[in-house]
């Protein structure tokens, strides 16, 4: 490491891919390229595409392991994922990866129409979800899950940690037809693996109980949502969290029963815009219910965000630990 | 290898060219449209394709073995159901329920509604690229079958073409052959003046393909030009880019106002019919 990125005058703008762990945490490196190595002994048909980024997704791992398998598509994300729909159209199960933004807005009609259309069993994991990188709203995969949310047949996965991606990659592998998920690489926070939790696909899952407040959580916001509820029990305030790792098809069984409960106010916690996320298919499946919790969204704004350091813009956007606990405060105020 | 001779393999060819010509008409009557103008100036090459170029089995759609044949250009389905028709992998007597509602044939091409249609083309410039996925995967199975890619030249606008132009040639796809159907026309008119894409086999060798242009409406050029695509042994992509003639066959539609989608008066049809009839029988 070089003596001027050593000494570090004041936060500035993360590296593209800096990890998300915290000083101190627990971690697994390349949790996804280690999971997708192990399956893929298992599982010949699966192969590996990516859009100049196998690195920045861990995905050079399944290079090196099986390079006979290992397709490079440049830096050309509409062939990617058309690619993957024609390898998977030949029997194959290709695992594509790149950044969330260009996986999803960049490559959005052939996702759509090459690998939804004709419910193609393709899986895209893509680095940089929601505000992951503080490169600025080119590099910030704020609308990835409205996005792919709207494709019909589409399966959404928003891992939390190392062990939800470990499991998760065997989970969506099993699961025939397409699959987003959000990837997280490199140095990936651990945290999970204290909570006697497995992942399903599909199931949303009781991570801690609570009398006063339902988060209801994905991605790496369940990290901080547990974060938050410790912080809490020092207020005397008793936080739930429900880790919701399948955005759609959501587990609405699960949910609605947990946010019947009544006299608790519940909170959905999202790296993601406010717009067309984990938020709004709650509040659609409480509504349509006739279950009316008050209800409120930690979320990202409906807003181009700001480039800078991670820590001053998950401050700034109010996802950060600290800016959670204190705006869950004044609403329980 | 064909044992015919030269001559012989035309004309075969020309009367399947001439009764795909002639199921479109009849499909374009039915539904009193459709995008007759582009069948019958792609009809050589259909049944070239189809006829002479292709292993397929008509009553196995999906064998293994097969040629895959992707239609790009989904709106060219009056002319893609033509060739099947012809091919044997639909009845004749489907081409009555072309565009209706729960038909097996819809206006633009979808691949879970019909059998031999590949993709779900439409979307244009989509077909190229999963064509790139289909020949890299069928090279990974070790099954020698060809992926063809049937396009049309407005589809050249399109970036991801020339994203797949450059994959194909990286991965050295020798067994992906690319058919442009250059027309000139699209939505807002004359190719060239949407968007120019000449010198266009000079772009397409500098993306690394083996290209040939030729006649698409000469049958001896067209079949050469398949032959030939077939026959290299080096392992790059080919391309063969056809000129066609929009109405090809029926004098008062290639002389009617040139438009990416061509008006047809609703006797004009029969009367269309008729004069494929009558030339194909004075070649016989």
């Amino acid at each position: 490491m070089s003596t001027a990125t050593a000494k570090k005058p004041r936060l500035t703008t993360s590296a593209m891919i800096a990890s998300i762990a915290g000083e101190g945490q627990r971690i697994t490196a390349a949790p996804f390229g280690k999971a997708l190595v192990a399956l893929a002994e298992q599982r010949p048909e699966i192969v590996g595409l990516t859009a100049d980024l196998s690195k920045y997704t861990d995905l050079h791992l399944f290079g090196q392991a099986f390079p006979e398998r290992f397709f490079q598509m440049g830096m050309a994300e509409q062939l990617l994922m058309a690619a993957a729909g024609g390898m998977a159209k030949e029997g194959f199960m290709p695992f594509a990866t790149t950044y969330a933004v260009f996986g999803t807005r960049r490559a959005f009609d052939f996702v759509h129409q090459v690998i939804a259309e004709e419910n193609l069993n393709v899986k895209m994991c893509c680095a940089l979800p929601g505000l992951t990188t503080g490169y600025g709203p080119s590099h910030q995969a704020a609308e990835d899950l409205a996005l792919m949310r709207a494709i019909p047949g589409m399966t959404v996965v928003d891992p939390c940690d190392a062990l939800d991606i470990e499991q998760a990659v065997p989970a969506i592998a099993e699961h025939k037809g397409p699959v987003y998920m959000r990837l997280l690489r490199g140095n990936v926070p651990l945290v999970l693996d204290e909570y006697d939790y497995k992942f399903e696909l599909g199931k949303a899952r009781m991570l801690r109980g609570g009398r006063d407040v339902l988060l209801i959580s994905s991605g790496l916001m369940t990290m901080r949502s547990l974060e938050v509820a410790t912080a809490l029990e020092a207020d005397q305030v008793d936080v739930a969290v429900l880790h919701v790792p399948t955005i759609k098809p959501l587990d609405t069984a699960t949910i609605l029963a947990e946010a019947s409960r009544s006299g608790r106010l519940v909170v959905v916690a999202e790296n993601h815009t406010k717009v067309g996320g984990l938020g709004e298919a709650v509040a659609t499946a409480l509504l349509t219910a006739g279950i009316t919790p008050q209800f409120r969204q930690i979320a990202l704004p409906d807003a181009f965000l700001d480039a800078g350091a991670l820590p001053t813009l998950h401050d700034r956007y109010g996802i950060s630990t600290e800016a959670m606990a204190k705006t869950l405060k004044t609403w329980l105020a | 290898m064909n044992t015919l001779s030269d001559a012989g393999l035309h004309a075969r060819l020309a009367e399947h060219a001439y009764r795909i010509r002639r199921f479109a008409c009849r499909m374009g009557e039915v539904q009193g449209q459709g995008y007759v103008g582009q069948a019958l100036g792609y009809a050589d090459v259909l049944a070239v394709a189809y006829c002479h170029a292709m292993s397929f089995r008509p009553d196995d759609p999906e064998w293994e073995g097969r040629d895959r044949f992707l239609l790009s250009h989904g709106h060219y389905a009056i002319a893609f159901y033509a060739a099947l028709i012809e091919a044997g992998v639909i009845a004749e007597d489907e081409l009555e329920t072309y565009g209706s509602d729960d038909s097996r044939l819809p206006m633009s091409g979808m691949a879970s509604y019909t059998p031999g249609m590949e993709i779900s083309g439409g979307s244009l410039g989509q077909g190229l690229p999963i064509a790139v996925g289909m020949a890299l995967g069928l090279r990974l199975k070790g099954n020698p079958a060809f992926v063809y890619n049937s396009m049309s030249d407005g589809e050249l606008d399109e970036g991801s073409t020339w994203e797949a132009a450059m994959g194909a040639a990286h991965h050295g796809l020798g067994n992906l052959i690319c058919l442009v159907d250059i027309n000139n026309q699209q939505a807002d008119g004359p190719s060239t003046k949407v968007m120019g894409f000449e010198p266009l086999a000079d772009k397409w060798a500098a993306f690394g393909w083996f290209v040939q242009r030729v006649d698409g409406n000469d049958m001896a050029a067209v079949i050469a030009a398949f032959d030939a695509a077939r026959a290299l042994k080096e392992d790059k992509p080919r391309v063969i880019l056809f000129d066609t003639l929009m109405g090809k066959g029926v004098p008062f539609l290639e002389a009617r106002e040139k438009n990416h989608f061509i008006r047809v008066d609703p006797h004009e049809w029969q009367q269309a019919i008729d004069i494929l009839d009558q030339s194909q029988g004075a070649a016989r």
